[in-house]
């Protein structure tokens, strides 16, 4: 089956206009559909890809040459997140959609790669591609030889970005198997700070892809704070690779929010790649249905005195499904380093499902390190201490699912995003009017 | 109010209650005492409605209702509270939230109107001063945190809020340092009242110096050996649970 994905995916590479999007690329593309030629999809007999069967998605033979339809100025208003004062690019089904009124910093880049790319040249030429390009496996290289637009970001030294930047990703409805693959590029400079969402939204009932990769660098001292939201459709296929690369005393907090979609998986590669840089993670996510959620983490610690520090939980119900591997890897001279990890899970039915793997590998002798995973229920102690109270059975479960997911949306610190989860999460609880009553 | 006969509860196939008897009417105390492994805090459990103890004979009436088959809530929401002996953390779940949460559903069981914010607001400032329990407390997710005494005040501060017909205490002196316990059976005291009944149970006898019982059952192997008045529980006290070892076996 991989083999006439992969030559579908060929003749479609064919037929592209490599010239219509960054020219100069073109070759990239070519030997990136050339590696997928080489290596196929992943099957469950690889390692990273154990619990999760791509299958249904290489069987699909999504058209990564189509756009779709506009969607709606309402459909958009409503997607939108309500009071948030933000830098916006929104791209419908990949590709940037032309908006009015667009001013943004002197200085900084915040445009569609497709658009501006060529105009910084110098900067893309040294990152694109560099670190989620076609080595990194089948979907990113999927995404880099058929990627046709995507949001560019550049901070100048020193430059503190004073409104968030909200990248929204709009997936129509449409039947015609639509696949996008955005490529964004984010480039902090020295001492420059931002926030970002990506923020993946489908509407409709049909099938359709989205494979996305995110590159980010970010240079001394910086500091980004970067989310990423993913609520496709019902029938939505999600494929989405982070990768991160610091340079000395830089922050990211990552905010991983995974809800939609019917099979997703989310990939995380942060390299600290010099001292003093750390990075947060933080996610979660909802499987229900019969949802397939695998979420991937890898944490290279390759420099000294560099931090990591991940909190991830799930919540899954009816046949939902979940995979949790989060990999840390303290390399040889990375002394002093400090590596923590944790993820929960809470199976809310007896035919939900999580596998999780902490994994760390320590090749350093200097280093804390600590990590731990759980699978468990609803606590029967809680649960029976709120209904002694008069508080009925189904209300105790919303108040303690809750309870759970919000101890990763409580370190959200924009206001509307923030309030926009809490109320998406509580509308998927049993009694979501009465825990909407007690949040407020 | 209560009348509990014959009482046999298993518990994971251990029978822990065997033919335990009980009459509580309104207004009265009454004490449960016993060695460790009694049965005491079964009982307390088996009137708040725990599943994971099994009642294999007898019956347990509370105002007229079968209470065997009622589960927890509704048994709240007719008027029954237990102060846990370990009151559970519940990260996240702020405790004036739960708090209001639980307040409103017993006011809907009742056909009462909910309280709004500023109702609830002034009816736990108003209960604040009467358990004296710091306000920061209210604000911080239910039990998470707080030490022992902080914990036993919060269930004390509940059950006035809640305003029980009947109140299980279950150990509420365990663990507590003499100026929390004052405190506590102060506040239980205010909450005594011709139409509510309180069960205290305790190992000590004393909380029954604060909080003096009208009645004092012993129980041992999952009976009551024997009922009195206050002054059983300082013969107790005296003589130790042994004393009464010997007149069970001989009853």
């Amino acid at each position: 089956m991989s083999e006439n994905a992969v030559q579908y995916y060929r003749s479609a590479f064919e037929r592209l206009d490599k010239q219509a999007v960054l020219p100069w690329f073109a070759d990239e593309r070519e030997s990136a559909i050339r590696q997928l030629e080489e290596t196929g999809f992943p099957t469950i007999r690889q390692e990273n890809w154990k619990y999760t069967d791509v299958r249904p998605i290489i069987k699909r033979q999504f058209n990564p040459d189509q756009t779709g339809t506009r969607p709606g100025s309402d459909e958009l208003a409503e997607v939108r997140f309500e009071n948030l004062d933000c830098y916006e690019l929104v791209f419908v089904n990949g590709q940037l959609s032309p908006s009015g009124d667009r001013k943004f910093p002197q200085g900084v880049v915040i445009d569609s790669l497709a658009a501006s790319g060529d105009r910084h040249a110098e900067v893309l030429n040294r990152h694109l591609g560099r670190y989620s390009g076609k080595n990194e496996g089948a979907f990113p290289a999927l995404n880099t030889a058929f990627f046709r637009d995507g949001a560019l970001l550049i901070l100048p030294d020193n430059m503190k970005l004073d409104k968030p930047v909200c990248l929204i990703y709009f997936s129509t409805d449409s039947d015609s198997r639509i696949a996008s693959h955005p490529h964004n590029l984010i480039v902090l400079g020295k001492n420059a700070s931002a926030a970002v969402i990506e923020y993946y939204v489908g509407k409709g009932e049909n099938d359709y892809l989205t494979n996305t990769v995110t590159e980010v660098i970010t240079d001394d001292a910086s500091h980004l704070t970067h989310y990423k939201i993913q609520q496709e459709g019902k029938k939505g296929f999600h494929i989405g690779n982070l990768v991160t690369r610091q340079e000395k005393d830089s922050r990211i907090d990552s905010h991983s929010i995974s809800l939609g979609g019917r099979l997703v998986r989310n990939d995380i590669v942060a390299n600290l790649a010099a001292e003093g840089s750390g990075i947060r993670l933080n996610g979660l996510y909802l499987a229900s249905g019969r949802q397939h959620v695998d979420n991937h983490t890898l944490v290279n610690h390759l420099k000294p005195h560099t931090w990591s520090d991940e909190i991830y939980r799930g919540v899954m119900n009816d046949h939902g499904r979940a995979v949790f591997n989060g990999k840390v890897i303290v390399h040889k001279n990375a002394q002093q380093s400090d590596a923590q990890q944790s993820n929960a899970n809470l199976l809310l039915s007896d035919n939900a499902e999580a596998d999780t793997k902490p994994e760390l590998e320590i090749y350093a002798d200097d280093v804390k390190c600590s990590h731990g995973a759980t699978v468990g229920k609803l606590d029967e102690g809680m649960m029976f201490y709120l209904r002694t109270r008069g508080i009925d059975e189904e209300t105790a479960r919303s108040f303690l699912i809750y309870a759970f997911a919000e101890d990763v949306i409580n370190k959200i610190d924009i206001s509307p995003v923030k309030e926009r989860l809490e109320s998406l999460i509580i509308g998927r609880l049993p009694e979501a009017e009465k825990i909407r009553e007690f949040s407020e | 109010m209560l009348t509990i006969k014959n009482l046999h509860v298993t518990v994971e196939d251990k029978e822990i209650l065997n033919g335990l008897d009980l009459e509580v009417k309104p207004g009265e105390v009454h004490a449960i005492m016993g060695p460790n492994g009694s049965g005491k805090s079964t009982l307390a459990n088996v009137l708040a409605g725990r599943d994971d103890y099994e009642i294999t004979e007898g019956n347990i009436e509370y105002l007229g209702k079968d209470l065997t088959e009622m589960p927890p809530e509704v048994r709240a929401c007719e008027g029954i509270f237990l102060a846990f002996q370990y009151p559970v953390e519940i990260p996240g779940v702020n405790n004036s939230y739960m708090l209001k949460a639980a307040l409103n559903a017993i006011r809907s069981y009742r056909g009462e109107s909910s309280l709004d914010a500023v109702e609830f607001l002034n009816l736990i400032r108003e209960k604040m001063k009467l358990i004296n329990i710091r306000e920061d407390l209210l604000n911080r997710s239910v039990n998470e945190g707080f030490s022992g005494g902080e914990k036993k005040r919060n269930e004390i501060f509940q059950m006035a809020v809640l305003e029980p017909k009947l109140a299980i205490l279950d150990e509420t002196d365990s663990g507590l340092d003499i100026d929390a316990l004052k405190t506590v059976a102060e506040g239980v005291n205010s909450l005594r009242s011709s139409d509510r009944a309180i069960i205290i149970v305790t190992h000590y006898q004393r909380l029954l110096n604060f909080i003096i019982p009208d009645q004092v059952h012993v129980l041992s192997n999952g009976r009551i050996v024997k009922s009195g008045d206050r002054d059983l529980a300082l013969q107790l006290e005296d003589k130790g649970y042994e004393w009464l070892s010997g007149e069970a076996d001989a009853a």
